[in-house]
């Protein structure tokens, strides 16, 4: 019923055949010129790998404090989690929800969604509810912002710098590495597992 | 120059879940791989977009005049809007920083506006002019819409910092409620635009009937 060897232009419509793209390469849409299909780079076994490491850099960006900072001896450090918290106080808690899904939950799912597809995929097979698992994974790639976190956590240290002494701390530094590595690993070219499992 | 044939004269429909070409012959309603559901145009979309846009609009006058933040040092305590702590960056020389939180809060809430009150009007009037460019500037405010985050995670984090009682504190002011909205309904906006419009064929009857159906 349906036809694996054709791609359409999300943007305009268009109907092409599906091409093999070598390294680097990108099939663009003649009329729009918006991506059609992009090389995908990695292995399952790779994807898998770079998986695993960011699910360790996501618990070290939220269980390490992302800054700390002092102030005539005083000492103060927070977590994402803390800053999610800051948020929820008084009358603007919807927005601590907002918070919490695009910088801490969504990243989290996604990568617990590719552990899980990947890991049977590996073996070569299809995991137990696959079809959910990966409407998921579309669902929450908008949602996930963990590049803004990364900015806003750098803004952060430069607005505190001029009052006080801040200190990056380890949950930057695995924000920003887990960020890079999330960009890479939970894009659009998941969508190759359709066809190879 | 001669284009493809679009999906719509083949019977077919791109599954948005897992971009799979679906066959339309038997009118499916779900596709068969993923069983995400299938539409050959995002429903309603003109209508959808329109509606996310003006509620996004009508947040961003609260977000930027309402104070984002209060600190209190010392004793004494001042607001701070988010063109105040542009400013108050620019007079201090970091110039840097007040340009990336000038660009991530307010121009790219503006730019965002603008370019979708264009397409939406540029589509509801069946333009054919410069579709290849308003292709690109969709995929463009796709691209740049949630780094209007960035003041809310700013805010978040210094807020969870700053907690010295009697020393200084800061806290999170309404503002930031309405900013925060403003990023999701905005991306809601984008998320509901369906750029294949920009291509409809105002010859075709077919079309412009669903058009004006939504």
């Amino acid at each position: 019923m349906a036809n694996q060897q054709q791609v359409i232009c999300e943007h305009c419509d268009c109907v092409y055949e599906k091409v093999t793209l070598a390294k680097h390469q990108t099939a663009l849409c003649v009329r729009c010129a918006g991506v059609l299909q992009r090389h995908n780079g990695l292995t399952v076994q790779q994807r898998l790998a770079l998986t695993v490491t960011a699910a360790v850099l996501w618990t070290f960006a939220n269980f390490y404090p992302v800054m700390s900072i002092s102030l005539q001896g005083l000492k103060n450090s927070a977590t994402l989690w803390d800053s999610v918290v800051a948020l929820s106080l008084g009358p603007i808690t919807f927005i601590a929800l907002v918070a919490a899904i695009s910088i801490i939950i969504a990243p989290v799912f996604q990568l617990l969604l590719l552990i899980w597809v990947l890991s049977f995929a590996l073996a070569g097979r299809r995991s137990p509810a696959f079809k959910l698992c990966m409407r998921w994974l579309e669902a929450l790639r908008p949602w996930s912002m963990l590049e803004v976190c990364l900015l806003g956590a750098m803004v952060a240290v430069f607005k505190l710098a001029g009052m006080l002494d801040v200190i990056p701390g380890t949950g930057l530094f695995a924000l920003a590495a887990l960020s890079l590595l999330l960009i890479r690993i939970a894009g659009r070219d998941v969508r190759d597992l359709w066809d190879t499992v | 120059m001669n284009s493809p044939p679009t999906a719509r004269e083949l019977n077919l429909c791109l599954c948005h879940t897992c971009g799979q070409a679906c066959d339309m012959l038997q009118e499916p309603t779900e596709c068969d791989r993923c069983g995400a559901p299938l539409h050959r145009r995002k429903v309603q979309s003109l209508t959808r977009t329109w509606a996310y846009m003006l509620t996004a609009l009508a947040f961003y006058v609260p977000a930027n005049l309402l104070p984002v933040m209060n600190t209190t040092m010392l004793g004494s305590g001042a607001d701070s809007t988010i063109m105040s702590g542009v400013l108050e960056f620019w007079q201090h020389g970091a110039w840097d920083i007040a340009l990336i939180i000038f660009i991530a809060s307010i121009a790219v809430p503006g730019i965002k506006f603008l370019s979708l009150g264009l397409l939406l009007v540029t589509v509801q009037r069946n333009s054919q002019w410069a579709r290849k460019e308003r292709s690109k500037l969709f995929r463009f405010i796709e691209l740049i819409g949630y780094w209007s985050m960035l003041d809310v995670i700013v805010v978040a984090l210094v807020a969870a910092l700053v907690k010295f009682q009697a020393l200084g504190t800061i806290e999170p002011r309404l503002g930031i409620l309405f900013f925060g909205l403003v990023v999701v309904f905005t991306m809601l906006a984008a998320m509901s635009f369906d750029p294949r419009l920009i291509w409809e064929n105002p010859h075709n009857e077919e079309t412009s009937d669903e058009l004006i159906q939504g």
